[in-house]
């Protein structure tokens, strides 16, 4: 016999004469040894008569709040111009390496946004952001905002690496998409200050005259609407 | 290899000791504030000042509070704080700098606010954004707040002071590193200050604003193709040192950031300086490239052509998987052991066939040390021939002579050090600004010091810039005004002073008994000489023995006990004993189909007077190892696909003989010329054992140098004398440009917009026999002719001078003759 028989004997016979277990509760009343039985539905039935909660999604899609960190928006200037310069500070800012930036230069040809930089390639990959809105804090020229956007799943890695055209903001009404030159007269500054607030004359002229296909010029909009 | 040449013998010097921030330091007198500070690790914020200007105390952003002894003795402060960049240190001065001292910090607070008055705060569009003195320094030492509301001063933005530089006038803070480097280092003024108070700037040079002796930034000649007068070679450097973001390069504007960016060091490919770089790149993509810091090299000063030049090797037509020509004439992509198989097969043919005539190796001039040891033993190994010449240029026997007897594995010789404290330099068949943009800045910055002789036809504006003196002479002659140099001529009396260095360029070659006398001249007064080629991998190759009758380290082939010492080496029985032949015999001997097989490596056509494209198509086999599909494919049966420099790992020999290792900047799965040689061979049935870089320099380390007795002897051959006279036959002199038509310089419209136009240059009596018509003059040759502008020179007579390689100049496909030939000069075209 080996000494750890011996503590083996020991506690077995501990455990063979274990104290019973008492809990320290109260002892009910008579009235509540009645119902304890169907005590536990007092939760329930006191829910009945609250308002409900429940989100009826996807039903009912108006569930985030105004401010919620979705997916993000690549936002333009009243003339259709692109916000984004190309700084690559939500880049830097990004915690989580998710936005992967390259600009390169305006031309007369093609002007992208306000003065002589803009976005070229703009990624923002949705399997590394973490929302935590860092990089709108960044963005000097507020092209880069988040909207409420949350359904942000797909079957492919490659599908969820948004690209520029997945994130920019669709052209409203009067907005004429870029390329396109400047309002005649205006600086970067001008549009910063909020100073530019339609498409003017010479810039649709030019897109007439370089892209007489492109969807968002009036008449094209307006055969648009009248196909339905 | 030692490298003892370089350090200086400690000379006692007089210290002064004086107390910065309570710390007690000792340094030289003479030495600024700012750079005790630096020695005791307090950081003074500044802009203007960079060790290698003149202090300017432009910025006045390094003030600290100065208490210096009176004659007295008794230490008094100063009553106001001082510029720390510019005064210099005291014995028993007090310093006190923003760390310790209210005013200073306030002072500085107050400069910085200054200075952002009209600083735009574009950061977020700016180039310098994240890597600018001006943003960081704003943050440890501005005011937390701005205090400014009213509007900024505003300029037209950007303007183009070249093709490659952009000036943003309005970020600029007037520090003047850009104008003092341009007049200091480059001698190029190309930008100054303009204009008073608040409006005042830096600007393109205006005679109207500055008076400034009717400069002419580029004289007649060199005006480039938008007719704008710029025409510094190394003005990139103004960009790396512009404190704020006022001077951009058009290349890199608004490529990226500093976070995207991965920095690898390197060795420069485009001359033998062998200047130290910074590569900057982004998923695997080259952005840019930087000065590095190599104080015994380069400095902190690379040319545009380092700096700007890369993206050759990332163009369209980069191959990256070997291609086999098939039985329908065209080239396919296959595997690599098919495409060596059948490089073994035809290469086999060649040296064991029937009637073989063998097989020769033109490796190319650019090439590492590593590559040209491993195209040189595969030669010599496996194709069992001495036929191996990297020099696809102008060459000679005698050159070659002189390589082996003065130049291979001697070790460091001249240095960059001893050129800058030479008291007198001559140089014959070297332009330093064109052909070597470091040695130029080197000599420049000992203009004043030194006396600098140049042999050549005329002044170029590169040694105009160093103040030299011209013993002019028609090429060919070279040799004559050499041997002429002696008794009591300036010349001769300036390089006898100890220190004194003669430096002889690869284009020599072209003069015979130029090298002759040159080894005379430096026998005659002691001064040292040294030989500095154009391209990056000449030296090397020479120390690798990638010469038809030299062996590694200066052995001679036609000596049989040097043979007998590098087969040993090699572990075979012998080495093939006849003399191999040089670049233009195999080219000219492939013309007429006694080549059966031949290897080249980077080697361009158009660089060759002889006409390589005819010469490949008449030869049976040919093999091209290439970075991009070049003309040579289109003759090539076999083409195989190399690492360029940035994505291998090798060695530069500079023209110093320092050993310019650099890592692998980019890794692909590219594969250096050494290893695709190894596994060639191999196919072969030889171990040729250049797998790595490591196995070569083994190889090269236990070789060593050759012994005296293994050497070839010193080149013995007369000068003759050459004739040069005004008329319709003249004297062909040319050599290539910094900035050109070079096949590493394709596919940077910047940087060519920075080059020169094409000119020929004709002394006043040699154009009026030539009669220039409009302006214009027609060289000819049988092959070809060129039609180019006329510039009136001081020059020598019977002489036209044409760029080499320049836009609508291409000396060598065009002419077919090399400098120092007779070509038909006739006015207009």
């Amino acid at each position: 016999m080996t000494e750890s028989d011996d503590v083996w004997k020991v506690n077995r016979e501990r455990d063979g004469k274990s104290e019973q277990f008492v809990s320290n509760f109260p002892e009910p009343s008579a009235v509540g040894k009645v119902f304890a039985p169907v005590a536990g539905f007092g939760v329930t039935i006191r829910n009945f008569f609250k308002p409900t909660v429940t989100e009826q999604y996807p039903e009912n899609q108006d569930t985030a709040m105004p401010r919620y960190h979705g997916r993000h928006q690549l936002n333009r200037y009243a003339d259709g111009l692109e916000k984004c310069i190309g700084c690559e500070l939500c880049a830097w800012a990004c915690p989580a390496d998710a936005i992967y930036v390259e600009a390169d230069s305006n031309t007369p040809d093609a002007q992208f946004s306000p003065g002589e930089r803009y976005g070229r390639v703009y990624q923002i990959n949705y399997l590394r952001c973490i929302f935590c809105g860092l990089c709108i804090e960044a963005c000097p020229t507020r092209a880069l905002t988040m909207t409420n956007d949350f359904e942000l799943a797909g079957p492919t890695r490659e599908g969820l690496i948004y690209e520029k055209q997945d994130l920019l903001a669709p052209l409203e009404d009067g907005m004429l998409n870029a390329p396109h030159p400047m309002v005649p007269g205006t600086v970067d500054d001008d549009y910063y200050k909020g100073d530019v607030t339609q498409v003017v004359d010479e810039q649709v002229d030019w897109v007439r005259e370089n892209r007489p296909e492109e969807p968002t010029l009036p008449e094209n909009r307006k055969a648009e609407s009248a196909r339905g | 290899m030692t490298s003892t040449a370089d350090q200086a013998t400690p000379a006692v010097v007089d210290t002064v000791s004086l107390t910065i921030d309570g710390s007690e330091v000792t340094v030289p007198k003479g030495t600024l504030i700012i750079r005790a500070a630096e020695q005791v690790g307090i950081d003074i914020p500044r802009f203007c000042d960079h060790p290698l200007l003149k202090p300017a105390g432009a910025c006045r952003q390094c003030l600290v509070d100065v208490a210096a002894p009176d004659r007295e003795g008794n230490v008094r402060p100063f009553p106001k704080p001082q510029a720390s960049c510019t005064m210099t240190v005291m014995d028993g001065m007090i310093v006190n700098t923003q760390h310790s001292s209210e005013t200073a910090a306030k002072a500085q607070e107050g400069v910085m606010e200054l200075l952002l008055i009209n600083h735009p705060l574009d950061c977020p569009v700016c180039d310098k954004g994240g890597e600018c003195p001006l943003q960081n320094q704003a943050m440890s030492n501005g005011r937390p707040e701005s205090r400014f509301i009213d509007v900024k001063r505003v300029f037209e933005k950007p303007l183009a002071l070249s093709s490659e530089i952009l000036l943003d006038r309005e970020r600029c803070i007037l520090c003047q590193r850009c104008t003092r480097f341009s007049k200091e280092i480059a001698g190029d003024a190309f930008i100054d200050l303009q204009n008073r108070g608040a409006m005042q700037q830096i600007g393109t040079f205006n005679e109207d604003v500055l008076e400034f002796d009717g400069y002419e930034p580029i004289g007649v000649a060199a005006e480039d193709e938008s007719g704008r007068a710029f025409s510094s070679y190394f003005s990139g450097n103004t960009v790396q040192i512009c404190p704020v973001g006022a001077l951009t390069s058009a290349s890199y504007r608004f490529r990226s950031r500093p976070f995207d960016l991965v920095s690898s060091p390197g060795i420069s490919e485009h001359d033998s300086s062998g200047a130290a770089l910074r590569t900057d790149h982004r998923r695997g993509k080259i952005l840019r490239r930087l000065a590095d810091n190599d104080p015994v090299v380069n400095e902190e000063w690379i040319t545009d052509k380092d700096r700007f030049a890369f993206s050759w090797q990332n163009l369209n037509d980069r191959i990256t998987r070997p291609l086999v020509r098939g039985d329908d004439g065209e080239l396919h992509e296959a595997s690599w052991p098919d495409a060596l198989a059948a490089a073994a097969k035809g290469l086999r043919a060649a040296i064991t066939g029937e009637d073989a005539q063998g097989a020769a190796v033109l490796p190319g001039g650019r090439l590492t040390m590593e590559d040209a040891y491993a195209y040189q033993k595969f030669a010599r190994l496996v194709l069992d021939t001495n036929d191996v010449d990297i020099r696809t240029r102008t060459a000679s026997d005698e050159e070659e002579a002189f390589l082996g007897s003065s130049v291979a594995a001697t070790g460091l010789g001249v240095t960059f050090g001893d050129l800058e404290k030479a008291p007198a330099v001559l140089m014959a068949g070297f332009e330093p600004e064109d052909e070597g943009g470091i040695v130029f800045l080197r000599l420049r910055k000992a203009l004043g010091r030194q006396q600098v002789f140049t042999v050549a036809p005329f002044l170029s504006r590169g040694a105009e810039k160093l103040d030299a003196t011209l013993l002019s002479t028609a090429p060919g002659g070279e040799g004559k005004a050499l041997a002429a140099v002696k008794g009591s001529t300036a010349a001769s009396e300036a390089l006898k002073e100890a220190g004194s260095v003669i430096i002889v360029g690869e284009r020599l070659a072209g003069s015979p008994g130029a090298f002759t006398q040159a080894l005379a001249l430096a026998k005659r007064t002691g001064a040292k000489l040294v030989w500095i080629p154009r391209r990056a991998g000449e030296r090397g190759a020479v120390e690798a023995g990638a010469l038809p009758g030299l062996l590694p380290g200066g052995r001679a082939v036609s000596e049989a006990s040097a043979r007998d010492a590098v087969a040993k080496a090699w572990g075979v029985d012998a080495l093939p004993g006849k003399q191999g032949r040089g670049a233009a015999d195999i080219i000219a001997a492939a013309h007429q189909g006694k080549v059966d097989a031949l290897i080249v490596g980077g080697v361009t056509p158009s660089d060759l007077t002889s006409n390589l494209s005819a010469a490949l198509e008449r030869t049976g086999f040919v093999l091209s190892l290439e970075v991009r599909r070049t003309e040579v494919a289109e003759y090539a049966d076999v083409v195989l696909p190399v690492a360029p420099p940035s994505e291998k790992s090798g060695t530069f020999v500079n023209w110093e003989g320092r050993l310019r290792g650099f890592a692998t900047a980019l890794k692909t799965d590219a594969m250096s010329d050494h290893r695709v040689l190894d596994i060639l061979a191999r196919e072969l049935g030889v171990t040729l054992n250049t797998a790595t870089v490591g196995d070569v320099s083994q190889q090269l380390g236990a070789l060593g140098a050759a012994a005296t007795k293994h050497r070839p002897a010193a080149p013995k051959i007369d000068a003759p004398k050459v004739d040069a006279k005004p008329g319709e036959e003249l004297i062909l002199a040319s050599w290539h440009l910094m900035v050109d038509e070079g096949a590493l310089q394709d596919g940077e419209p910047y940087l060519a917009g920075t080059g020169r136009t094409a000119v020929a240059r004709l002394s006043a009596k040699t154009a009026d026999a030539v009669g220039v018509k409009d302006g214009l003059v027609t060289v000819s040759t049988q092959t070809g002719a060129l039609e180019l502008p006329v510039v009136i020179t001081e020059m020598a007579d019977g002489v036209v001078w044409v760029p080499a390689k320049s836009p609508g100049s291409w000396v060598a496909q065009e002419l077919g003759v090399e400098p120092g030939a007779r070509v038909m000069v006739k006015g207009g075209v």
